[in-house]
């Protein structure tokens, strides 16, 4: 168990990483850059397959199952439409 | 081996993937490997999560993923790019519904008092950003009325609703095993994100969705926090901070505050009317072909209505023209222009125009005096000089693409309806703009085929 104090500081460094990454990211990239955080944000995926995954078909199982299938379609979905969307940006060949 | 070190090794790994891969979503050269980065970031994460030992029944977890991922992969390719506000609306609702359930999942009898606290958070947060993005996809895909609604009481409404949310959270986190409270704050969560939503309009969609991005990743960070995994915080903190500069980009965009865009609703919009000089003087498409044909630096200035007309394509083809007939052709963008931030340079994207042919509103409007023909195509308040002029107009401060310093404009519109925002717009009525009426798609049509003969 890791304390509170320990996953705030992980939480004040990652808010002030992120504002420095994505000042960076040019407009002409902010749609792919809004998939791309959809995606991102299926993270709770990870959470939820631990909980989808005890066995002791209770509430909380079912709970975790339904979010194991939100988080996916967004992990898929995400990183597939970035992807597709990120192949029509090219440079002008010359 | 300790498999809590393994554990804790590969969330690592997967974090560092994910900064990467936002690092080169920094540059269009190598934003298309940054994606794939953070892709195999998340794989990293989710198969070191599937190693748990505390997993003794994989049934439940293949079911979700293998639904989960088709639906989503069904719906990542045959989305039209015109439609890409709406998708993205619908997956930060998807985000925050699955940060919600794990937080509800998470909650055990013998929880800490600031678990709760963190269950209760991925729980509101998560439950606003369900409802208010499914209002938000429903207000784009016009499933909805796009409008604003607004009713009377509806400021002590929502009073209420915040009252009974924050009275049933403490109550819960005092008392964890009611159901009833639990229940309670779940409902007026999802009351809430509906309430948010409603009063705010069709033009101020833009920031709503980037706010709602926001929300489902801080949803994901409060969830991290309720089942104590650091991997969640990190991508969580990434995206709600993504989410909150593009809302203050957007609202920078409209010179609004966020406060002004979520509650001006509840205020009266004023409409004043204000006289405007000069006459409209309507074009050929002709007459529009002669003075193009002569033109030797040519601005495109798309907005929304172009990708209603489907329009890009042609638009494409008359920069190719227009380019061979030796003009010099850029395409300026409004940080507002179209439903979602970036929208229109994926529609431009799409129709094959170079990014480097895409210029921000700060880099073209400089050039503007020297532009011979600057062509409005569906675009209307971010082109609208009473931003600049009128100053009791509703829209005065707004950064708009200055059209009319260049030599002659052109505004290709079906109508003289007024825009999204229902302002009237002086350019119309200068002395060096000219309306080409008709459906966009078909007038750029004729030009195409006037300038290929």
């Amino acid at each position: 168990m890791n304390g509170a104090e320990y996953l705030l500081f992980i939480l004040m460094l990652s808010i002030f990483l992120g504002f420095e990454l994505i000042n960076k990211v040019p407009a002409t990239l902010h749609t792919p850059l809004m998939s791309g955080a959809n995606a991102v944000s299926g993270i709770t995926a990870v959470g939820a397959v631990a909980l989808a995954g005890t066995g002791k078909g209770d509430l909380a199982q079912w709970l975790g199952a339904g979010a194991v299938a939100l988080a996916s379609i967004n992990v898929v979905g995400g990183y597939l439409v970035t992807d597709r969307m990120l192949g029509f940006f090219k440079k002008r060949e010359n | 081996m300790d498999t809590s070190l393994v554990t804790g090794l590969g969330y690592v790994v997967a974090s560092g993937l994910f900064i990467f891969g936002l690092k080169m979503l920094g540059s269009p050269a190598t934003a298309r490997r940054g994606n794939m980065v953070s892709a195999a970031g998340m794989l990293v994460a989710i198969v070191v999560a599937l190693l748990d030992q505390g997993i003794v029944d994989y049934t439940y977890i293949v079911g979700g993923m293998v639904v989960g991922g088709l639906i989503g992969a069904v719906v990542a390719r045959s989305v039209a790019m015109t439609s890409m506000p709406e998708m993205v609306a619908l997956f930060n609702g998807l985000g925050g519904s699955a940060s919600l359930l794990v937080g509800w999942a998470a909650l055990s009898p013998d929880s800490a008092t600031f678990t709760l606290i963190t269950i209760v958070l991925s729980i509101l947060i998560g439950g606003v950003t369900l409802t208010g993005s499914l209002i938000a996809y429903g207000k784009l895909s016009e499933k909805l009325g796009s409008g604003q609604i607004v009713f009377s009481g509806q400021q002590i409404v929502n009073s209420l609703v915040v009252l009974g949310i924050v009275g049933g959270a403490a109550l819960f986190v005092m008392d964890p095993t009611n159901t009833v409270y639990l229940y309670t704050v779940i409902g007026l969560a999802l009351v809430f994100g509906i309430m948010v939503v409603i009063p705010i309009g069709g033009a101020d969609m833009p920031v709503v969705i980037s706010l709602l991005n926001s929300y489902s990743g801080l949803a994901a960070c409060a969830a991290g926090f309720a089942i104590d995994n650091n991997v969640l915080i990190v991508a969580g903190s990434l995206v709600g901070a993504s989410g909150i500069i593009l809302t203050q980009i957007m609202c920078k965009a409209m010179n609004r505050s966020l406060s002004n865009v979520l509650f001006s609703g509840f205020a009266s919009v004023s409409n004043e009317v204000t006289e405007i000089e000069g006459e409209i003087k309507p074009i050929s498409a002709d007459d529009a072909y002669y003075i193009l044909e002569a033109a030797s630096s040519v601005a495109i200035v798309p907005g929304y209505g172009m990708a209603v007309a489907q329009a890009q394509h042609v638009v494409k083809e008359l920069s190719n023209l227009l380019e061979a007939n030796g003009a010099e052709v850029v395409f300026g963008i409004h940080p507002v222009a179209g439903r979602m931030p970036g929208h229109m340079n994926v529609l431009l994207a799409e129709a094959d125009v170079p990014y480097d042919q895409l210029l921000e509103m700060d880099e073209v409007n400089p050039r503007m005096d020297s532009v011979d023909v600057a062509i409005v195509i569906g675009a209307n308040d971010v082109v609208n000089p009473a931003a600049r002029e009128v100053e009791s107009s509703p829209i005065y401060g707004m950064p708009v693409i200055n059209v009319a310093d260049a030599r002659t404009v052109f505004v290709l519109k079906r109508s003289m309806a007024s825009g999204f925002a229902g302002i009237e717009n002086p350019l119309f009525y200068k002395e060096n703009t000219r309306m080409l009426f008709g459906d966009a798609k078909e007038s750029l049509g004729k030009l195409v085929s006037e300038l290929s003969s």
